[in-house]
């Protein structure tokens, strides 16, 4: 299998009733894979911001965003290497863990800056936001402890402030 | 003081603003309230027998005016009805504008009679589409679905109208500026100065340059600017199925229709070319055939104004996404710019005589041509398009999807722009007669000729009732073969002449006794000598419409043909050319070998292949 290249891309559209089902149905009718896909207000109550984030070495990006550009109610599209842009995700996940096996999980959670959101008698759920590259690197280590269920937003992004040139 | 009317009176009105003379539509019970106030406007209503009936005039209606056409359904099976000329339209790149009642706000979602998930269903198959849920937005809204139809790249739009909102009381106004409130859509229609002169600089290079004139020429109404590029630059073209017309097939730089069933000159001379010059075309696979071998030494200029289509089949060195008939002008425009340049420095233009010659010699060596019945009461297709064209030269020709769509495209001469009306990219059958009503809606000085085959026409005769009754006088030549012909066409070459599921008949229904039924005059052609006559009485008649049943030979093949997925270099001439019609199943079309420049290639051997006669009549 080729190399995962995942590219995020920023769609602000018109906050139109539909707009979502128009964005999810071109996905689909064109056949492209998408990652993951994340919706949401922005300060302008006229628009939504959609991120989408797709694997180039599966689909055809340049076809993806000029399809989306022919939707009446797509006004911009950013594309973001992952090096240039802030790229967060929450995650939800509750985890097996007795008293005693509690604290080595809540170690793991800290770590990472992740919080505890609710605690039972024998399950813990953690939550944590970050990077989605920590967000399964956490996932990984409390594999072995019994993770029971998992939610995850899909990723937003914004792209990175521009730095002061040094000359 | 406020003008205060209801949502129905105000959609009315809001299509009297933008300049519609002429709705195709059905009531029914969720479109009621729009229907009243149609009375009291000087807009036609033309009542069809079927929604699809409603949706192909509709495009008819734009091919012949180049005004946007407009059908009013009803909710539900109205909708589901329409959606086939919907999809026509988007995949044809045809402006039209479909509105439909909707079942009243409240009971939208609740499986309510006639309720159906319309807005949903249309969204993949329209250009935009809209719901509307407040009488107050209407004459925007319909301001912008006619403003985004026919903009940019041209299409469907649909408006959903719930039947609350049509009573619902408005103050009526109308938009100033129908793209005020679409920040979204800003279709770009100016070809960037450096791309030209980039395409420029390839086409004054190129040693055997094509023009790749597609439908976004008719779109853009750049017919004559293509005509001066193609005088000035002395480039010849070849026009798509979509682009019959767009070149005067009588002038001399036209060499016809590309593709699976295109002229050999036309798809020969792609193949060979060193710079395609693609205007308003998308690559179609029935053009490219496989793309990989497709003009494999071609550099490719490609203008169109959906970005979308740039490099999306094949990469495009000198891509321009811009309106045709800008791009063109552009494009002539630096041309004489460059020319003048090369004048000054005191060189020569590039010689371009022997593939001018090529050309010559393919054209003459490689003509349509067929082989002429035996019997008198063998017709062939060719000959009764040959014969109907020679009897109406100038007549707008309307066409469903098959042999007979083939057979027309080739054999007509399209002398002007927006005389070939057809279903392309979606391959509509049923396409013809109601867009042949639309047609003779909108031109009504015209003569219109609906070409069809016997499959095609029993799917929306039915049209021709809505003709009659309004008065509509089409003429459909029927080319019966009691075949669906194409897909006979395709079991005899790739499925050994097993004949499944495609005999129709030719004498059920009866043609004559069924076009009068509907009100129409009806003509039968069994033998050669009688078409000319029968045509010479078809044209005669003018009040109503006639309906001439051709019984034409059913074991006729649409050639040229490269079959599908095969490399163009593969053209199969047909037994005109003494080929025998070739058991094509598996490997069999022997590709055909290129020679040098300024010779005429031989026509391609079949060894192994053999004659797949008729058995005669069923």
């Amino acid at each position: 299998m080729q190399r995962r290249r995942l590219k995020t891309l920023s769609v602000l559209v018109e906050n139109q009733p539909g707009v979502l089902a128009r964005i999810a149905g071109l996905i689909a009718r064109r056949g492209f894979n998408i990652e993951s896909l994340a919706v949401g207000p922005t300060d302008d109550p006229i628009f939504s911001r959609m991120t989408l984030v797709v694997d180039e070495s599966q689909v055809h990006v340049e076809q993806i965003v000029k399809q989306l550009y022919k939707l009446i109610n797509v006004i911009k599209i950013t594309e973001f290497e992952p090096d240039d842009s802030v790229e967060r995700e929450l995650m939800l996940v509750s985890v097996r863990a007795t008293p005693e096996k509690r604290f080595q999980v809540i170690e793991l959670a800290e770590i990472y800056g992740g919080r505890i959101a609710d605690v039972g008698a024998d399950s813990i759920c953690l939550e944590l936001s970050g990077p989605p590259g920590d967000l399964d690197d956490l996932l990984d280590l409390l594999e072995p402890h019994g993770v029971s269920e998992v939610a995850r937003t899909g990723r937003v992004a914004l792209e990175r402030a521009r730095k002061a040139t040094v000359l | 003081m406020a003008d205060r009317i209801t949502g129905s009176q105000a959609l009315v009105r809001s299509l009297e603003h933008v300049g519609v003379d002429v709705v195709f539509g059905i009531p029914g019970g969720a479109v009621l309230p729009v229907y009243d106030p149609i009375l009291d406007s000087p807009i036609r209503h033309i009542l069809v027998r079927h929604e699809q009936g409603a949706g192909h005039m509709a495009q008819g209606y734009y091919w012949a005016t180049g005004r946007p056409g407009v059908a009013l359904v009803t909710s539900g099976p109205g909708v589901t009805n329409i959606l086939t000329p919907i999809t026509d339209a988007f995949m044809d790149s045809v402006p039209i504008v479909v509105i439909a009642g909707q079942v009243a706000r409240a009971a939208i979602g609740s499986d309510a009679f006639q309720e159906a998930p319309t807005f949903n269903m249309t969204m993949p198959v329209t250009k935009h589409n809209f719901v509307i849920m407040d009488a107050a937005e209407i004459p925007e809204v319909i301001a912008q679905a006619f403003h985004i139809a026919t903009t940019g790249r041209p299409g469907p739009v649909y408006v959903d109208l719930p039947k609350d909102v049509g009573v619902e009381e408005m103050d009526w106004w109308w938009p100033e500026d129908p793209g005020a409130n679409l920040p979204g859509y800003k279709p770009n229609v100016r070809p960037h100065a450096g791309q030209v002169k980039k395409a420029v600089e390839l086409i004054t290079a190129a040693q055997r340059p094509v023009v790749y004139a597609g439908g976004g020429i008719l779109k853009a109404r750049a017919a004559e600017a293509l005509r001066d590029f193609c005088e000035k630059t002395g480039i010849h073209a070849v026009t798509t199925l979509m682009a019959r017309g767009a070149l005067s097939d009588e002038h001399p730089l036209c060499l016809g229709m590309p593709g699976m069933h295109g002229s050999y000159t036309a798809v020969t001379s792609m193949q060979k070319s060193d710079l395609l010059i693609a205007l308003g075309s998308r690559f179609d696979d029935r053009v490219t055939g496989r793309v990989a071998d497709f003009a494999p030494h071609a550099k490719v200029v490609h203008v169109d104004i959906d970005p979308a289509e740039l490099s999306k089949v094949r990469a495009a060195d000198v891509p321009i996404v811009a309106d045709c008939r800008l791009a063109i002008e552009a494009l002539i425009k630096e041309f004489d710019k460059q020319e003048r340049r090369r004048e000054e420095r005191g060189d020569a233009p590039v010689d371009r005589s022997a593939w001018n010659a090529q050309i010559d010699a393919w054209r003459s060596a490689y003509p349509y041509k067929y082989v002429a019945g035996d019997r008198p009461d063998v017709v062939k297709p060719q000959y009764v398009l040959e014969r109907l064209n020679a009897a109406a030269p100038d007549a707008i020709v309307t066409a469903g999807v098959g042999q007979h769509q083939m057979f027309a495209s080739q054999w007509w001469r399209f002398r002007e722009p927006y005389h070939w009306i057809n279903s392309g990219g979606l391959g509509t059958m049923g396409f013809a007669v109601p867009a042949a009503v639309g047609a003779q809606v909108g031109a009504p000085d015209k003569v219109v000729w609906c070409v069809d085959g016997d499959g095609c026409f029993q799917m929306t005769m039915q049209e021709l009732i809505t003709a009659s009754v309004e008065g509509i006088p089409v003429k459909v030549a029927i080319l019966n073969n009691g075949y669906l012909g194409m897909v006979r066409q395709w079991q005899d070459l790739f499925y050994d002449e097993r004949h499944s599921e495609i005999y129709l008949s030719q004498d059920v229904p009866d043609y004559v006794g069924l076009a009068e039924a509907m009100g129409c005059a009806g003509f039968r052609v069994d033998t050669v000598d009688e078409v000319d006559s029968v045509i010479a009485k078809a044209m005669a008649i003018t009040d109503r419409p006639v309906v001439v049943d051709f019984r034409i030979d059913p074991a006729e093949h649409v050639y040229p043909m490269v079959p599908a997925g095969k490399s163009n270099d593969g053209v199969i001439l047909g037994p005109a050319f003494g080929q025998p019609e070739h058991q094509m199943a598996g490997d069999g079309a022997a590709p055909m070998t290129s020679g040098g420049e300024g010779e005429v290639e031989p026509p391609p051997e079949h060894p192994d292949g053999h004659m797949t006669l008729d058995k005669g009549g069923f």
